[in-house]
């Protein structure tokens, strides 16, 4: 009995060495798990990252086009965000994201003026989406100011309006919010970065070099 | 997603709150894909424990949104892989060739092949022997012995009594130890 007590415990010790690596090889196995499930349209959300001369870009695609873009220092917040407030559902995907990240790359290499991909702007209402949507439509290479597009949008009195719109703009450089400076010419804000305005101004000839 | 869920992209939304916590599906994943891995090695073996692990995740992702209670993730997805390990187990030994048979031991030389120093060891007879257990006491065993799991978690996860639960671990590792001593 005593024999059969040991036999047994040695049989289990051994059926779990058995699977010694599974954590490592479980990580490996999960890798491309992102893009399978936006290939069978099980995701809400599909993310992926790209690199600019303004910084790390985090990439957020719902199926209505691009919903997110974050500058580097926004990506953790936005992601837990996102997956809270919008749907669990949201994985890394190079595939769902690939287009988007792409024209970016153009872009950011002078070898794209707008963008192809589509923008899902359904989560902004009211004047806010009128700003954005017509901030869309300032060409590259030019700039408008926020009395413009507060006109545009439909009142040319709410610029303070204009600006805290295109402040909380989801996608910025796709929908071109860094085109829109002060009437006076002075270039207004951009998150606290104004250094990032002033970099993708350069990059449409917008603004000239120091 | 609808779109009406997207609409309401930046307000808190109640009813995701109320649903009790469901962590971020990344988040879950991580959590839980050793785990699941172990419990596929075992059951399934090195060749097969990549596809069966995407599909159990797949099916996970597939039923996320209608998870009602989140209090036991670990539990909801081992039952999930143990019904397709069972599965595959199913229709494996319905095939002509046996799973053992020298192509398969191929497949596996080449897995092994694959995997990073420290994966398992595929010339331990105890793969062979694990192989030649019904599909349902496998995953009993694997279950008990390799996850650790109690027998109501192990009945659970394979969706009978504790007794058949017990029952298929003690035949298990019973016929383990037969092949074992051939």
């Amino acid at each position: 009995m005593r024999d059969m007590t040991n036999d047994t415990k040695m049989l289990e010790r051994r059926l779990r060495s058995l699977t010694t690596g599974a954590a490592a090889m479980s990580k490996r196995a999960s890798a491309g798990l992102g893009d399978a499930a936006a290939t069978e349209g099980l995701l809400d959300l599909a993310y992926g990252f790209t690199d600019s001369p303004v910084g790390r870009l985090l990439v957020v695609q719902s199926p209505h086009g691009v919903v997110r873009i974050e500058f580097a220092e926004s990506i953790d917040d936005a992601l837990q965000e996102l997956a809270a407030n919008v749907s669990p559902r949201l994985m890394e995907s190079n595939g769902a994201t690939g287009e988007t990240r792409r024209e970016l790359d153009e872009y950011f290499d002078g070898r794209r003026r707008d963008f192809d991909s589509p923008v899902d702007l359904s989560a902004v209402r009211g004047f806010a989406r009128k700003v954005l949507d017509a901030t869309a439509r300032i060409p590259f290479g030019s700039v408008s100011t926020y009395r413009d597009v507060a006109g545009r949008a439909g009142n040319a009195r709410a610029m303070r309006a204009a600006g805290n719109a295109l402040g909380s703009n989801p996608v910025p450089i796709v929908v071109p919010c860094h085109r829109v400076i002060r009437t006076d010419g002075s270039l207004g804000g951009y998150g606290g970065r104004l250094d990032r305005k002033v970099v993708l101004l350069r990059l449409e000839g917008a603004l000239q070099e120091d | 997603m609808a779109i009406a869920e997207m609409t309401a992209f930046r307000r808190p939304k109640p009813r995701v709150a109320a649903r009790g916590g469901t962590p971020p599906f990344e988040r879950f994943l991580e959590e839980q894909r050793a785990t699941v891995y172990r419990f596929l090695l075992g059951t399934v073996g090195p060749v097969d424990a990549d596809d069966v692990f995407q599909d159990t995740f797949l099916a996970a992702l597939r039923a996320y949104p209608n998870l009602r209670d989140a209090s036991n993730l670990r539990g909801w997805v081992l039952a999930i892989a143990t019904r397709k390990a069972i599965d595959l187990g199913r229709s494996r030994a319905r095939r002509p060739t046996p799973v053992a048979d020298p192509d398969d031991a191929a497949d596996a030389r080449t897995a092994v092949a694959e995997l990073e120093s420290g994966g398992p060891d595929l010339r331990d007879p105890l793969w062979t022997a694990l192989r030649g257990l019904p599909p349902r006491q496998r995953a009993a065993v694997v279950h008990r012995v390799v996850l650790d799991r109690s027998y109501a978690e192990v009945a659970g996860a394979m969706a009978c009594s504790q007794e058949t639960a017990r029952a298929n671990v003690y035949q298990g590792l019973k016929r383990i130890r037969e092949i074992l001593g051939d």
